[in-house]
Formats: structure tokens, sequence, C-alpha cells
């Protein structure tokens, strides 16, 4: 252990006092303060709490914070080290199960206590993974490869391009399925690069990630990997997608299209909804039940695409009344070559913004139009003001879901800068991403209060 | 030797079996809101909206070790399923949103207690999560932290020593636990309690539930917890020489603790002897030896029911033999409890073999299996006369379970008493419920951060601080107002009104503390017991007293207006009576009197004075007015 590491997170008066008693991390002590006294073992503290109290761990398990102003005397009886890891098992090979490769990229479906920050960060490895949740064994032989180990909002255009290449070199080394391990936050937005940058794949790639750490007993992080480990060993749809948590309880995955998927809550575990149509399956410990059956199969060949062309300079602009012009000029000025504006109602902006969309056209930015309300079509024919915006060269593109729009436009724009050839790969969908027609049941947010809705509700356990 | 009855134990008998005993008690708090969460506190309800489903797998400690009742739970795999109203419940307590802020009215009154109890305050409290895997919280934790340590009641000529106020989250109700289903009501759970944690310092029976009495009315002084059903739950630790601490949970009233802690001295009193029977037999942890096999095919014509029954279904049954055993299943442990319903309750809770009977052995002297098919099972088995057999059966799984846990529990008792927690039952003795949680089930709440309790706050707590009910009592035997007040008075929101009623404003203790416990007791009597008197109000009426703008006859109208939802004003009394007018009435029901024919003439004074306040109740002293009356009399007849 290195010196600072002796008082992990302390500063000031309260680093000050543990020195002068000869106190560090992990001693075992006795705090005698000017109202009582503490027994216990010293913890780091976090960082970014303050400088004035000092955590002991009591006998009991608790954790309290004594005010260094207030130790008199500190007793220091021994140390007692934490170490905190998941047991690691060797995941056992079994020849008659098939070989599904995990990818790790962050966030909580592995997770552990970082003592630092006091929050969690994540952890990853196969015995981690087969220590914690043996289930896995029955379903397939699992390797694992830790690509990346960042939270989701950290997720980028490097992280996405390496994504994409490692699953093309697992194809080639012939796996039946992949795992994705992916924080939540922008999960849906790494499952439509990928379902871009990734084409004709033949084998399942899922996407998966917990809304409850697993280091709680409560966490969906078990099932929804028995889930997606499961789908990618067994399921005969070779598509990206996502498997979380159907309804909040412990029953059933969904696995949701990578186009047309959207986190929808910020907590719950059934936060990802299929927006506009339907999922392409349920997913249970037992079984995969097909819900449509216009899905890409499975096949034997390993004839993948991996194309993985990126233009970073594209932005989403979520409009609201009284947007001033300046926004848009910004990007024009910022050379930025792709804008998606999510527009209000059927695709509108504001007509002050109509000169500086204007001034984008000229200078050859791709500028195109999605809807805020996530579900339904770009209808720019409706109302004159959206005749008037498609004069200016914003394209209405149909039910695209405007990150998904985003991640098209950045995937067009990095093969092509002709207008045209990106806007044909733009409305060509390729992965789903349009769709000619929305099923009735494509829109479904039940209202909660209505009788008949109660009855569902209380009949079935959601 | 034999453990006496209960009637019949003495404080020497329980000293010399070494009986030690702790509380830990529970008890919500009077807020508003619950503690991480904004919904309504108190608010009970047995419908149901919607149902959610979860299970529960076992997570690794801070120090990185699993806990034992983690993985206990964890063999049981059972269904969870949570019934959700939507008044009561969010989707916090669902686990499907981070908890808000802790509740500053909780916090507060907590910290209140603490230093009732002269703890040692916490400076910054962190939030622990404490594990919970048999549900009773769907997040699989509890949230809850240390306010203070070390704290201190007096008790008889000692101290009894509080260890640790904790301020927790509330957990679900069970609805019940049948096989691999276990089903909560979610209402009560989120809801603030603190958590007094006594060290084990009492030495009987009754001497544990004196002192959870003291430390029940000591939180209800502040006048800030909850009362009713369910508002406040004892656990009792127990424990004898040479045994273990063994946690009674949920004793829900506390007369029951002084025959529960009794049966669970006696248990682990008579565990211990089995423990030395069994070494005196030569079996030890070492020694130990016992087999199972399964058994179904041997039983296929039994015609004892629940075994044909559970076979014909397509249950299977297991053998386990405990070598040298026998006789042992019926050793005595409770009153009218015996050894095998120790194996019986851990097959029951961790095998969910929920049907009772769940096992028979060949020590039972009731008609089971018939003596042929021991015969069979014991060969089956290589069974010798000095063994004893225990049948248990259900699906494959479970019944294999059930066998693993047999021998689990057999082999303990060669080695002592196992640490458990265990459920108080109506009789007054206990079952076991699960393995005792320890300090591996604790982990830091990484979604709150520390809360810092500056030494400021504190101070400002203090000041609401109710003086101890117990030196209440004692102030109150020296003023000498009347017995049946004392009690309620020391632990009433109102005793501060009476200190200064009497120690400021002159008023008569008796008539205080008359005017605050007893006539309000009336009332409430009259118009139910939900009626509360604002202290407020109370105030306005105990200053109008020491005015003498009410009298001592005029309290029980006034309390009446007060039970009934409205403050109490002097404007809202009826003016004063003026000297004029007192001559007036008096003179008016001397004329009433006067044509009224008198049977006992020495009362006139008597009906005179009924007549006169009558008119004049509330409105003047009655004392005035007798002196008046006698005055008055005397005049007209010399």
């Amino acid at each position: 252990m290195t010196a600072p590491d002796n008082y992990r997170g302390y500063r000031g008066e309260a680093l000050d006092t543990l020195k002068s008693f000869g106190a560090m991390v992990w001693s075992d002590v006795e705090i005698t303060t000017d109202t009582g006294s503490f027994t216990g073992i010293v913890l780091p503290r976090s960082e970014t709490a303050d400088p004035l109290h000092i955590v002991l761990k009591l006998r009991s398990g608790y954790n309290v914070g004594v005010a260094a102003e207030g130790v008199r005397a500190i007793t220091v009886h021994g140390r007692k080290e934490a170490h905190y890891k998941i047991p690691e098992k060797e995941f056992p090979y079994d020849p008659a199960k098939p070989r599904v490769k995990l990818l790790g990229t962050g966030g909580t479906i592995a997770s552990r206590l970082d003592y630092r920050t006091g929050a969690v960060i994540p952890a990853f490895s196969p015995g981690e993974l087969y220590g914690s949740v043996p289930e896995l064994a029955d379903i397939c032989n699992l390797e694992t490869e830790k690509l990346y180990g960042v939270f989701s909002e950290n997720m980028g255009p490097e992280q996405w391009i390496g994504t994409a290449q490692a699953i093309g070199r697992e194809i080639a080394k012939g796996v039946q399925g992949i795992v994705i391990g992916h924080g939540t936050d922008t999960m849906h937005h790494t499952a439509a690069i990928l379902s871009f940058m990734v084409q004709n794949s033949p084998v399942p790639i899922v996407m998966v990630g917990s809304q409850r750490s697993s280091d709680r007993p409560s966490s969906d992080a078990a099932l929804n990997l028995m889930h997606s480990v499961k789908t990618a060993a067994e399921s005969d749809i070779a598509e990206v997608m996502v498997c979380m948590f159907g309804p909040t309880s412990d029953q059933y995955g969904l696995l949701h299209r990578g186009t047309r998927v959207r986190k929808m809550h910020s907590s719950y575990r059934s936060t990802f909804r299929t927006i506009g149509d339907i999922p392409i399956a349920m997913v249970s410990r037992e079984k995969i039940t097909p819900l449509r059956q216009d899905y890409k199969r499975r096949r034997k060949d390993q004839d993948v695409i991996i194309n993985t062309a990126f233009e970073e300079k594209v932005s989403i602009v979520y409009y609201y009344p009284n947007m001033k012009p300046d926004i848009i000029d910004s990007l024009i000025d910022n050379n930025y070559r792709g804008i998606i504006i999510a527009g209000t109602g059927l695709g509108h902006v504001n007509k002050p913004l109509y000169p500086s969309l204007k001034r984008a056209h000229e200078k050859n930015i791709a500028v195109y139009m999605t809807v805020q309300t996530l579900w339904g079509y770009v209808q720019m024919y409706v109302y004159d003001t959206g005749r008037d915006m498609m004069e200016l060269g914003v394209v209405p593109s149909a039910n695209m879901l405007p990150e998904v729009a985003y991640m098209k436009l950045g995937w067009a724009l990095g093969q092509t800068d002709d207008l045209a050839k990106v806007r044909q790969i733009m409305m060509t969908p390729v992965a789903g991403e349009i769709t000619e027609r929305e099923p009735s049941n494509g829109y479904l947010i039940f209202q909660g209060g209505i009788p008949e809705v109660e009855e569902f509700i209380s009949r079935y356990r959601r | 030797m034999t453990f006496k009855p209960f009637s019949e134990m003495t404080e020497s008998d329980y000293a010399a079996v070494g009986f030690k005993s702790g509380l830990e008690i529970h008890q919500q708090l009077l807020t508003e809101k619950k503690l991480f969460c904004r919904c309504p506190a108190g608010l009970y309800s047995d419908s149901f909206n919607a149902e959610i489903l979860r299970h529960m797998r076992p997570t690794l400690s801070e120090l990185g070790e699993y806990d034992g009742t983690a993985l206990m739970e964890f063999k049981t795999k059972k269904e969870i399923i949570y019934q959700i109203n939507h008044n009561t419940v969010c989707t916090y307590e669902m686990d499907d949103t981070p908890p808000f802020e802790l509740n500053d009215q909780a916090l507060d009154i907590a910290l209140e207690v603490g230093l009732l109890y002269g703890c040692t305050m916490v400076d910054e409290i962190h939030i622990a999560r404490k594990q919970y895997l048999d549900g009773s919280i769907p997040t699989g934790f509890q949230r809850t932290t240390i306010v203070g340590v070390q704290g201190s009641i007096p008790y008889k000529d000692r101290t009894i020593t509080i260890v640790q106020l904790g301020l927790e989250e509330d957990a679900c109700r069970e609805v019940s636990d049948v096989g691999h289903r276990r089903v909560y009501l979610t209402d009560r759970l989120g809801m603030p309690l603190i958590e007094t944690v006594t060290a084990p310092d009492m030495r009987t029976p009754q001497e544990v539930a004196e002192v959870g009495e003291i430390l029940r009315k000591l939180v209800r002084s502040t006048g800030k917890v909850r009362t009713g059903p369910g508002a406040a739950r004892q656990d009792v630790n127990v424990s004898v020489t040479g045994g273990t601490r063994v946690e009674i949970k949920g004793v829900p009233r506390i007369p029951n603790i002084p025959l529960l802690t009794y049966s669970e001295a006696m248990r682990q009193f008579n565990l211990l002897r089995l423990r030395d029977e069994l070494h005196r037999r030569g079996i030890t942890a070492e020694t130990f030896e016992a087999r199972s096999e399964e058994v179904t095919k041997l039983l296929r014509k039994t015609r004892y029911m629940p075994v044909k029954n559970a076979i014909a279904e397509g249950m299977k049954a297991q053998c386990v033999l405990l070598r040298g055993f026998k006789e042992l299943l019926r050793w005595q442990t409770q009153t009218d409890t015996f050894f095998s319903r120790e194996i019986s309750d851990r097959v029951r809770v961790i095998a969910c073999l929920t049907t009772l009977p769940n096992i028979i052995h060949s020590d039972s002297p009731s008609e089971t299996l018939a003596s042929s098919e021991w015969q069979m099972l014991k060969k089956a088995v290589a069974a010798t006369e000095d063994d004893t057999l225990i049948l248990i059966w259900g699906n494959e799984v479970d019944a294999k379970a059930g066998a693993s846990e047999t021998v689990i529990r057999a082999k303990e008792a060669t080695i002592g008493i196992p640490s458990e927690t265990r459920q108080a039952l109506r009789d007054g003795t206990n079952g076991f419920e699960r393995i005792l949680p320890g300090p591996d089930r604790m982990y830091p709440d990484t979604d709150l951060p520390p809360r810092r309790i500056t030494r400021e706050h504190l101070k400002n707590i203090s000041t609401k601080v109710p003086r101890p009910f117990y030196e209440n009592i004692q102030w109150y035997n020296e003023l000498g107002i009347p017995e049946d007040v004392k009690d309620p008075l020391s632990i009433s929101p109102h005793s501060v009104l009476f200190e200064s009623a009497v120690k400021r404003w002159g008023i008569s203790p008796t008539l205080a503390s008359v005017a605050l416990i007893q006539l309000p007791k009336r009332v409430a009597r009259n118009l139910g017991p939900h009626v509360s008197f604002s202290s407020h109000s109370m105030k306005e009426l105990l200053l109008a007293l020491k005015d003498h703008d009410l009298t001592r006859e005029g309290i029980l109208p006034v309390l009446r207006d007060i039970a009934s939802g409205r403050e109490f004003t002097r404007e809202s009394l009826p003016p004063g009576c003026t000297d004029a007018e007192l001559d007036d009435t008096v003179k008016r029901s001397l004329n009433v009197l006067s044509r009224t024919k008198v049977r006992h003439p020495e009362k006139r004074a008597e009906l005179l004075m009924g007549l006169v306040m009558n008119d004049l109740r509330g409105r003047i002293d009655g004392r005035v007015a007798s002196d008046k009356i006698t005055r008055t009399l005397a005049e007209v007849q010399p």
C-alpha cells in the first residue's frame, strides 16, 4: 500500500487528526471524543465528502462519521483491511453447449463498490460472472472480453467502432452468439449504431445491462444476463437487439430491435420500450417466444459486413418554442456537417429559424427532421410551414427515432460527402429504423387510473 | 435435572442458568411522510391494485463476505409477491426509483430520542443497507442508519446500557408463506422507525418486560411516536450460560415477553443437555454420522395418508438415518415441544415444505408408518436399534433439500445452539425463522451521501427533549397530585405545560393535572379515542385558569370544544359574572326557592347553590358563589 493510500480520501482536519494519533485507513481503533467514544475500523473516505469527518465501521457493521474537531484521542488496536471480491470460479466447459461471447463495455451489469467515490464501479471477469450467476453455465460456454470499462454516457465513436470490429472478429471465430454488456443510459444509441455498422450478422447480437446494480439482492442484472445469454445461444434471431426486463417483475425480458428501442424511464427496471412497433420476442429462463416473424434468421455462414464509417460533426437539436436562430448558426459556424432536428408535432420549427436553415442548406449541411413525440411519422405536407421547410432542404425522416437518425446520419456522412447519396442511405431502411407502417398496437401507453386499465393491471402481475 | 415450570422460576433459578437478555425495540415515528419517499405515513389498507414478483440473490458485504442468512434465504428459492396499493406505495418502495433525501422530521425525532437516552451522538450519519433476503423489503435491504451510541437509562439500582439508536425504514407485512411463494403487503414498507438496542443487561424475563415498558414510555413521552397495533414491536435476544444469542423476532406486546424469554432459556438449557447426552453416547461433530436415501418405492403401499397422497401425486420420499440418535427426537426443548420440531422447522423454512406434518420419525409414539414399513426403511439405510430414522416427502428437489437440512440441524445439536432468529408463537414458545444475520450483511448505501449533524442543530433539538418520565413521577409524588394522573401525565406531551402551570403560573398542581389529563380523558371517553387536544389550546386554557377567566367548572365544555377541533381563545368564553349579576341571580333563585316546598330546610344552602350554578356555571368560581349564598342566607334568616 502506498503512502497516500493509507489515508485514502482524507484531507484537511480529518487527515491531520488521523496522522497525529498514528491511525490510518483500516486501523482498528477506539476514538474518544469530547462527548463519548466509538470503536471500529477506519474506512477510506469518499473524495467528494467534506474534510471534517473520520468514517468508522462500528462492530455492528454500521458506518458513522466522527467529527475530527471533537476527537481527543485515538487508540489503535490493530488493522483489518477489506478485500471486496466476488468469488471467482472457473467457468465450466461443456462441448455440447454453444459458444457465446460476452463483450464488456462497462455499466452496472457487473459492478463493485468504489471507496474513492462511494459509488459503484463496473467490474468484469468470466470467473466473477460465474461466481455470481452460476446459472449461465447451464446455457452456454461463455467467453468474455473486456473492451472498455466506461459508464454508458462516456461511450463514443471510438468505443462504437471498436465494439463493431470486435463483433466482426468474434463472428469470424465462429461464436454462436454475442452479448454486449453496456450501461443502460445510452444503450439504445449504441444499439442503433451497431445496427448500422454490423450488417448481415449470421448470429444474435444482444445488448444487455441492468437498472439495479448487481450489488443489490433485488438486482435485475442476473436475470437480464441469463435472458441475454440464452438469446445469444439459442435464438434464431440474427439481429442487433436490446434485452431488458419486460415488466418490472422478475418474469421475462423483451428483445427489442436495436433501431426501434428507447430508454423511457430514468429508473424503472422495465425502462426499455419498442417505439412505434412491437418487440421481436419475449425471453424467459425457459423459452424464447417470438412476437413477430419478420426478423433476420440465424445462418451458418460468417458473412458479416462491418462498416464502421462515422462522422462526428453531427448534432441533434431539440426544438422548443422561442428557439433563436443562433442555435442553428452556431452549428453552421462550427463546421457541423449534419443536423437532426427533433421537431414539434408532425415535424415543425418556428419561422425565425428559416433563414438559418436556408444558410445550412447553402453550406451543404444535411438537415433531417424527426419528431419529439417519438411515436408517429414526420409529415411535412399537412401544413404550409412543413412545405416551406422542405423548400429549405430539410428532409423528413419518416418514423426514425431522433437518436437513431443521429446515429445513422453520422454513419452516412462518414461514408460520403454527397448529400444525394447521404439522402439515399438515410431513407433506405437497413435494420428496421424506418418502417412502412405503424401497427395500431405500436403505440400503447396505458393511462393509469382508468377502470379498464386498473382491471388489467390487477389481473396481470406487472 | 429439569427446567421448572414458568410460575415456579425464581430470580436465583434464572441466575443459576445464566439468563441474559437484551431488547431491540422498533418504534414507528409520528411523521407525515415515509422515510425515503414522499408517500403518506401511517395509511394502511389490505386492498391492493397491483402485484409484482421478485426474487432475491445474495450479494457480498462491504468487507467482501457473504452473509450466512443471505445464503440460507437463497437456498429457499422463494418467489416473492408484493401487493401494491397506489395510495400508500410509490415506485420507491417497489425499488424502481432511487431514494429521495432522508425525511428531516423523522431524523429530528430520532435525534431527540437519542438525546433523551443520553447517547453519544453521531456527527455524520451514513445510510447503510442491511440485507434481508426473506423478501420483506423489495430492494433486498433495509436502509438504516445509526444516530447515537452508548446511552443509558436507570433501572432498579443499576443502569441499562443503550448500545445504539438507529433510524430505519419499516418492512412489509407478510400475508402468506406457502411452499415456494411468499406474499407481502407493502403499505407499511418505508415507514420511519427508530430501533433502540439495549445491552444484554436484563437478568430475568420480568426484568426484560419492565425495561421494555420503561423504554416504551420514554419514547412515547416525546409525543412524536405512533401508537396502536403494530406501531411498536420488540425483538428479544436471549442466552443462557454456554448457550448462544438467539433473537426472538416481532413480539407485538410487552406482556408476552416473560413467557417467551422463559421458553427460549428453557430451550437453550435443554439443547445443551441434549448435546451432553450426544457426547455421552460418543456422538460429536467429528464422529457424527448420517445418511439419506430416496425410499419412495418402499412406501408405495403405505396407508399413512400424508405420505400415501404425496407419492400418489408423484412426490418423492427421503429417509434420513441419524446414527445413535435413538429417542432423541423426543427430547424436550420447550413446553410440549421436542427436538423433532427444530428439524421440522428447518425443513419447513428452508426446503419450503410448509404443509404439516412435514417429517415423521421412528421415535414417534404416534401412529404413522406401519412398523413393518419402518423395518423396511431400517434395512434400506442399514440402521441399527440405536439409530433414528426421519422421513421427509415433497417434490424431488425440496425432499432432498429437506433431507440435507435435517442432517445439518442434527449435526448442530452436537455442537450447541445455532445462532438463529426465531418467531414468537402464540403459546409462548418460539419457532425457527432464519439463521441470525451478522455484520456481514451491512453495505454502505451508495445512493445517498452522508449527512452532517451539526452541534448547533443538536443543541436546538435538545431544547425540545422532555424530562425523563421517571423524574417527572418523582416530582409528582412530592406534589401529591391524584394517583391516576401521574403515569399518563408523566409521558404526556403536556407534561411540559404542567410544569409551567405549577412553577410559573401558580396554578394548583391538582387543578392543572386534572385539566390536562383527567378531564380530557373523560371527553375522549365520550367522543372517541381519536380526539386530540392541541398544545396551543391547552396552554391558553391554563392561562385562562391562571387569570380566573375560566373556572374549574368551565373546563369540561371548553375541552369538548377543543376536542371537536376548535382552537380555544379566551374571547370565546362567556363573560365572567359580575357582582351585580351574582346578586340578581341569588335573589331570583331565593325567590324560586321560597315558592317551593322544602322538605329538609337544612339543605336550603345546597339547593340554592344548585339553582345559582345552573345559571352561572362556567362563569363563576364555585367558591365565590358559595360564599355569597352563605352570606345572603345569613342575612335573610339571621
